[in-house]
């Protein structure tokens, strides 16, 4: 019969192609939209970071770097708690990606201060020596801003004009880094998330040099970009010359400092290999 | 059969032309950007970056290689099936200018950064607004030449054709609602979670609606026409086509598992994308029962060795997608490179495939010319699926690594790697990649020059052709 009949044909296609569109596509917004996933600590993009946001678009960030942490384990234990619906809510469009050739970046915001991100943006290489990111040092340039208002009008952010006159004599480095600053960090997660040292810290390797060469090769992975290769300091302080306790070196390896931007390394460490890097620092200290 | 007084086929030998200088465009820009992944130093900002570079690869590949070839395919098969002549061959000699036009300001303004970051659907509203009149004057023409029809039965091919035109429109038009700011700049009308719903809904759908049901229409009308046998069974293409356009629009938060989007609609999408499977392969099993009696013809018959190499590759492809949908194994796979050596394989292997043997059947016909060289198809052949092969093999390989990586413990329960101690062993796999993409772009070089050979100095066709 429909053999026969192009347009009855037609109205039917389209009707069996609109069922599995309706349940899956279209009822979601009411479930997606449920009141109860809203954080009220999750605030709209100011002007700067929302320019910033765009550059990350116009530069196509999102083809390499994904922005949902999944709720599986080694998910949340390199980035971050993990994603929640009521954290997107201002993301038009969303940026989740599908590929991580680089890391996540939905948790990045406040990992590193903005001297790492000035730094590894400009180039990679020099912050992450194996990394095969471009490098963006023309982003210094500066910022062209004359759609801002435009744009917090149309998604309806709050804005004063003394953020958009802020927007002058800004980069467009400084537009992504406050928005890469901003991304994942409404939540307090990183607080929540601070595991606190329990029970006896004693360095389990002290004085043992046969650990002092993995310790090295740690720092050198995981400090050095900071603190420099001969830890004389960067984007960190100097460790040359410590004069802290092993105790209080491993807690700050471990938890991290956020007042001075030191990341938390004990999850993607753990307790052994931040003993180590103590170990080597220590050794270094004489 | 073979009338060629009547049917506008100037409009087909266009867009079969410039389908193809999309597609060149379209791997050489692949092989550009896997080098550039491998060599960061590749990456000349900030025109020629990864990240802008990488959408245009997909655009072109997409609707430069494969809308473009699908336009003139369904043009070319439409007249035949109907017995009717193209409804309004000016109509169509527009579409092809404006066909090429969308894709030349699809690729310069993606290099300027004008991008919605929607994949697939990455176009700033103006060249948008350009598809949607390209899609339109191009389904009325297909649209109208049928219900003109001089032949009362639409064969299964127009089915999926007619499917392709309904289906594509509604994807696009919902994926691309936007909020203009500018000329050159507008944000989705969705937000977050709500946002990347739609957009999978949409990514996974194209895969439907371009990259299978088209191919699908293709092979239905010239395995037939190369072998010379009737397909296998009309019923089995009328279920499968029909559980196939039904069953697929579930499936698009198969992209987002483990995400903020609602389990339920996350749990559907995975039993669909499962059952996905029973469709996929009545069409491959279609294929097969064809051949009945015939497999002597993948030794003489070029033509058929595309054919069934590329629908095998889509049962291939049809069986990997899906186990890519369960949750468990998506936790462990997605986000590596696992991902584009899966795509790959549906592009190079089934799309292509079948678009060759398209156009390696079509282009003698229209132009009244038999094939330059017979060596060279083979050639061709084997370097395409050879390059295929390795690219979609170390991709897998590779992604299996990293995620095996990604997911190692120590036993404190802290993570055994950094990121970057993943990454760098992902390099030698990228210099695998590249080999392979160079492999495939060798390959095309060998059929452009032997289709540009037929065309120009092929010997003139007998007359009485096996149609």
């Amino acid at each position: 019969m429909l053999e026969k009949k192009p347009i009855i044909f037609l109205l039917i296609a389209t009707g069996v192609i609109l069922i599995g569109t309706v349940v899956t596509m279209i009822a979601p917004f009411k479930w997606i939209n449920d009141p109860k996933l809203k954080i009220a600590e999750v605030k709209p993009y100011t002007p700067l970071q929302l320019e910033g946001r765009d550059l990350y678009i116009r530069e196509g960030c999102n083809n390499c770097h994904t922005q949902t942490v999944r709720p599986l384990l080694a998910d949340v234990e390199r980035y971050g708690d993990y994603s929640k619906a009521g954290e997107f809510v201002y993301d038009q469009p969303h940026l989740w990606g599908s590929r991580r050739t680089g890391p996540d970046l939905a948790r990045i915001g406040g990992k590193y201060p903005d001297a790492w991100h000035y730094k590894h943006m400009a180039d990679p290489q020099s912050m992450v020596p194996r990394s095969n990111m471009p490098k963006y040092a023309f982003m210094q340039r500066p910022l062209d801003a004359s759609l801002a208002e435009r744009k917090m009008k149309a998604l309806g952010f709050p804005y004063s004009q003394a953020e958009l006159d802020a927007l002058k004599g800004k980069s467009e480095m400084d537009a992504m880094v406050a928005y890469l600053q901003k991304l994942g960090n409404d939540i307090p997660w990183r607080k929540a998330a601070r595991t606190t040292v329990a029970g006896d810290i004693k360095n389990p390797f002290r004085d043992d040099r046969s650990v002092l060469a993995e310790g090295k090769s740690i720092y050198d992975k995981e400090c050095a970009q900071c603190h420099g290769n001969d830890l004389k300091g960067g984007v960190g302080p100097s460790l040359a010359d410590l004069k802290q306790s092993e105790a209080d070196m491993f807690k700050i390896v471990f938890s991290g400092s956020p007042a001075g931007g030191m990341p938390a390394f004990g999850d993607i460490l753990g307790k052994e290999r931040v003993w180590k890097v103590v170990t080597y620092l220590k050794s270094r200290g004489h | 059969m073979n009338q060629r007084e009547g049917y506008t086929d100037d409009v087909v030998k266009g867009f079969i032309t410039w389908s193809i200088i999309w597609g060149v465009v379209a791997v050489l820009l692949g092989v550009v950007i896997s080098l550039q992944l491998a060599f960061p130093q590749l990456n000349l900002p900030p025109y020629l970056t990864y990240g802008r570079l990488r959408p245009i690869h997909t655009n072109a590949g997409i609707f430069g290689w494969g809308i473009g070839s699908f336009m003139a395919f369904f043009i070319f098969i439409t007249q035949r099936l109907t017995k009717t002549r193209l409804w309004s061959p000016g109509l169509a000699r527009f579409q092809l200018y404006l066909f090429n036009v969308v894709i030349a300001l699809a690729a310069l303004t993606l290099m300027l950064g004008f991008n919605r970051s929607k994949e697939y659907a990455e176009l700033e509203w103006p060249v948008a607004l350009l598809v949607v009149v390209l899609w339109v004057i191009f389904s009325i023409n297909i649209i109208m030449t049928i219900i003109k029809r001089k032949e009362e039965q639409m064969y299964i091919s127009l089915w999926y054709i007619m499917a392709t035109l309904v289906g594509v429109a509604v994807l696009y038009l919902v994926n691309n609602a936007a909020i203009p700011i500018s000329l050159t700049k507008s944000y989705s009308a969705y937000a977050g979670a709500n946002d990347a719903n739609v957009q999978w809904w949409y990514g996974h759908n194209a895969v439907a609606m371009v990259l299978t049901t088209p191919p699908l229409a293709l092979f239905y009308y010239f395995l037939p026409k190369s072998t010379g046998v009737p397909i296998y069974s009309h019923r089995m293409g009328i279920i499968a086509f029909w559980s196939l356009v039904f069953m697929y629009l579930w499936t698009g938060a198969h992209h987002l598992l483990w995400t903020p989007v609602p389990d339920w609609v996350q749990t559907l999408a995975m039993a669909f994308s499962v059952m996905l499977i029973a469709p996929s392969w009545a069409a491959v099993f279609n294929g097969y029962f064809s051949m009945n009696g015939q497999w002597h013809q993948m030794r003489e018959n070029y033509l058929v060795k595309f054919l069934i190499f590329g629908v095998t590759f889509y049962g291939l492809q049809t069986l990997q997608g899906p186990s890519q949908a369960v949750r468990t194994f998506s936790a462990f796979i997605h986000y590596t490179d696992w991902i584009p050596g899966h795509v790959h394989m549906g592009t190079l292997g089934w799309v292509s495939l079948i678009l060759f043997a398209s156009i390696y059947y079509t282009v003698p016909k229209i132009y009244g010319r038999e094939i330059y060289s017979v060596g060279l198809v083979n050639l061709h052949f084997w370097l395409a699926v050879a390059g295929q092969l390795i690219f979609s093999i170390t991709m897998w390989v590779a992604g299996i690594q990293q995620a095996a990586m990604l997911h190692a413990t120590n036993p404190d329960g802290s993570l055994h790697y950094s990121f970057m101690e993943t990454l760098v062993e992902m390099y030698p796999y990228w210099h695998g990649r590249a080999l392979g993409g160079i492999i495939y772009f060798a390959s095309l070089l060998i059929f452009v020059y032997n289709i540009v050979k037929t065309v120009t100095a092929g010997k003139p066709a007998a007359v009485t052709q096996k149609a």
